[in-house]
């Protein structure tokens, strides 16, 4: 484990970072180095065709080479045996993860399932889980979604009623990440309130074997295995709750703070992508007896997509910054994540429409990569809030 | 990653903040607002940067500059903004003067900085010309020499503020090679000079703030020639670099922003606030955020200034960027304002929102030339695609 990671004290004792800059720093710059040697050898983009026609749609031998590479340790604490890694830490990974269009469940089993049950308050679950996840031996899912609810994350009717010590959930759960393949869940359920009331939900600790727990699983266009669940009946151990009765909104909201930031630099990595193979494309392409890359239409259209890439990172590595710097404050910080989610959607849009548009019929084929990117880049603006949501929430904190 | 300023910088931002707040009186900020007096209120106020030793930010120490790092112009130029003062003129301290100090002989630094850096001259610029706009090496105003003298005929225009000046910096063609961008000159021409005739030219804005600039035999000491003949393309690019900082004019923007707020929250009808309805809110927030990316932009361009590179074609990104931000706001503005924002009324406003909506509608008519000045943010685009995207 850790092969190619330390727990370096001096990380914050770089020179570097004590002056204004807005780049990755010599260790980070490292780490993405390393991932892109890996990828480069084992995740092609017909390699990765490959796993994602198999029957779990991700590689488990893959898995376990990101555990023995330390990947998977990133997002956790020393104590657990983790690397300690921050925001900017995620963020520099899910970039890399974005480049190749990963199928692994990074984001849905670091990010979601590790990063609530390392912020909750259940030390026991904690100590014992998050172990299993850095070894690679734990895959895990958050299941907040209800198909009435949208994007809104206390729009919950599951029902969570105490009985002894236990607690009896009931309701169903839709459009799982990594559902399909997870050992356990995290399931949000109201123990009190209104349907959309913010005060009485709870998170609970689901194991995928649980008696009255049915799993129902389903590809998405991105090549995610997803699934819906339904909870009839499902016994579980007041142990299991992951945070004080009733308040758990706040832990799932500060935790799907990180999944927005981190699904961001991910889309930052597929634009970049996108942009890179777009300008190759039209300077081989001929047309009319010339590489259509000479064509001014062309060019320029290319130039709006070089700047909406370039507003993005300068957003994202602003919010990075504004998120670990001590001095901005929770809801200025808030504020900024709401904007870089509103500017992804607009900007992942227009990147993808016009690498799509620029390779002409190639861009509609399954065969070539650029539709695959322009799925995923769809998908990570349809989870957890579109557009406009975003900027509607950015409206009623700033105005 | 590290948007903090350091402690140094934290207490340069205090004093250049009390300096404004002692300096820039209501009285100037009340005038410079009015926009009638561009040329008092110009030279009133860059004599007191100059006393104070902050009039020349891209000039070296030792010619009377500033000597400030890329942060230190970042925070002074925020701190002028949010004070609502003007920018100096630039045609001197930030275009000519440069231009004289980097490739200028020791008689010309000695005769025309002091005189710039204390406001005394006005200078105007002499590039574009009715057939060379964008394309600006088509330009064809001919100077022959003469004996000690070069004769100048053609004609200048576009040229801001020619009716103040009392200099004027040229490029004129000494010289006809292959290669159009070489045979061009850079020359000095007092504007007192027998033969030159400005005419007016006014704008959508209700305005003089342009001019054509006519030379007819036109006769300028060779001595006014800066650095060799023939060269003077090569100067005029270099003088791009020192325009750079300020080119986004985020802090102008922000600015701009705060004032709409302040403007929607005063405009109520049966629904409730400007402010609070939802869909003025989201083309605020449009504009907000994109503002906000552009301003992380710029400070990733300062950081990597500070660290030792120079700014690369990136910058027509800040250019392109920023004054498209810049047209949206004036329009939003004149749109929060409605109809008075249509007021052709320069002086004895009927109420505060009949001068809002006048100088509203003058900075949104003027403010169609950003996106063409500067190189026009299309002649921007073919910098990035050939320089960036290599295209």
């Amino acid at each position: 484990m850790n092969q190619s990671l330390e727990n370096t004290e001096q990380r914050s004792v770089d020179s570097q970072e004590n002056k204004m800059n807005f780049e990755f720093n010599e260790e980070q710059q490292m780490l993405k180095e390393s991932m892109q040697r890996w990828f480069q050898d084992n995740y092609s983009f017909e390699q990765r065709t490959v796993i994602a026609n198999s029957d779990d749609g991700f590689s488990r031998e893959h898995w376990e080479t990101f555990a023995e590479l330390g990947w998977l340790s990133i997002p956790f604490a020393e104590d657990f045996g983790g690397y300690g890694g921050n925001i900017i830490d995620t963020a520099a990974c899910m970039e890399e993860f974005g480049k190749v269009l990963l199928l692994e469940p990074a984001f849905p089993t670091l990010i979601l399932f590790g990063g609530l049950i390392q912020a909750g308050n259940n030390s026991a679950a904690a100590e014992s889980i998050i172990p299993q996840i850095i070894e690679g031996k734990v895959l895990g899912a958050l299941a907040s979604n209800e198909v009435q609810a949208r994007f809104d994350l206390s729009n919950i009717a599951t029902t969570a009623s105490e009985e002894g010590d236990e607690f009896v959930l009931n309701g169903s759960k839709s459009l799982v990440l990594g559902g399909a393949h997870a050992d356990h869940y995290i399931v949000s359920a109201r123990s009190s309130g209104e349907q959309t009331d913010d005060d009485g939900i709870n998170l609970f600790l689901v194991d995928k074997d649980a008696a009255g727990l049915t799993v129902s699983p389903y590809k998405l266009m991105d090549g995610q295995q997803v699934a819906d669940l339904q909870l009839d009946g499902v016994r579980i151990g007041a142990d299991k709750l992951l945070n004080e009765k009733g308040n758990g909104y706040a832990l799932l909201e500060s935790v799907l703070q990180s999944a927005h930031v981190a699904l961001s630099a991910e889309a930052l990595g597929i634009m970049q992508k996108l942009n890179a193979t777009t300008v190759e494309y039209t300077k081989t392409r001929e047309q009319f007896g010339v590489p259509i890359s000479s064509f001014q239409v062309l060019q320029h259209r290319m130039v709006d997509t070089f700047m909406a890439y370039e507003q993005t990172k300068s957003l994202l590595y602003g919010t990075l910054c504004e998120l670990t710097d001590g001095t901005t404050s929770a809801e200025e910080a808030d504020m900024t994540v709401k904007a870089l989610r509103t500017i992804v959607a607009k900007y992942g849009k227009l990147v993808g429409d016009e690498a799509i548009q620029m390779h002409g019929g190639m861009g509609i084929t399954d065969e070539l990569d650029v539709g695959h990117y322009v799925k995923r880049l769809m998908m990570i603006n349809l989870l957890f809030g579109n557009g406009d949501f975003f900027q509607k929430q950015y409206n009623q904190l700033a105005y | 990653m590290n948007n903090s300023f350091s402690a140094e910088d934290l207490e340069f931002q205090k004093e250049v903040r009390e300096f404004f707040a002692t300096e820039f009186t209501d009285d100037l900020r009340e005038r410079a607002k009015l926009g009638s007096q561009v040329k008092e209120v110009a030279t009133e106020w860059q004599r007191k940067l100059y006393e104070k030793g902050w009039i020349a930010l891209d000039w070296p120490k030792e010619l009377g500059g500033t000597g400030w790092t890329a942060v230190q112009k970042f925070i002074f130029e925020n701190e002028r903004c949010n004070a609502g003062a003007p920018d100096v003129v630039p045609f001197g301290l930030k275009m000519v003067g440069p231009v004289i100090f980097s490739f200028g002989n020791d008689e010309q630094k000695a005769r025309f900085l002091p005189r710039i850096l204390r406001s005394e001259d006005w200078w105007c610029q002499g590039y574009s010309e009715p057939g060379a706009g964008s394309d600006l090496a088509a330009l064809k105003t001919k100077a022959v020499l003469e004996g000690d003298e070069y004769v100048i005929n053609g004609a200048k225009i576009w040229t801001t503020y020619a009716q103040y000046a009392d200099w004027i910096f040229c490029l004129v063609r000494t010289g006809n090679f292959d290669k159009r961008q070489h045979g061009i000159s850079f020359i000095l021409i007092d504007m007192k000079s027998e033969g030159i005739t400005v005419n007016p030219i006014h704008t959508i804005d209700n305005r003089h703030t342009l001019n054509e600039v006519v030379f007819d035999n036109v006769r300028v000491p060779a001595e006014n020639l800066i650095g060799v003949e023939n060269q003077g393309w090569t100067y005029a690019k270099a003088l791009l670099a020192h325009e750079r900082t300020s080119i986004a004019g985020v802090a102008d923007s922000k600015r701009w922003l705060e004032d709409i707020k302040t403007l929607a929250a005063k405009q109520t009808n049966a629904n409730g606030p400007l402010i609070e309805d939802p869909q003025f809110q989201s083309r605020l927030s449009d504009i907000e955020i994109e503002l906000k990316a552009l301003e992380y932009t710029e400070l990733r361009v300062i950081a990597s200034m500070s660290s030792g590179q120079t700014p690369g074609p990136e910058s027509s990104l800040l250019k392109i960027k920023g004054t498209e931000i810049q047209q949206q706001l004036q329009e939003l503005r004149m749109e929060t304002i409605g109809g008075y924002a249509g007021s052709l009324v320069d002086e004895d406003f009927a109420n505060d929102l009949q001068q809002a909506g006048s100088m509203a509608r003058r900075s949104y008519m003027y403010g169609r030339a950003a996106t063409i000045y500067g190189g026009s943010n299309e002649v921007q685009r073919n910098v990035i695609a050939k320089a960036v995207l290599s295209l």
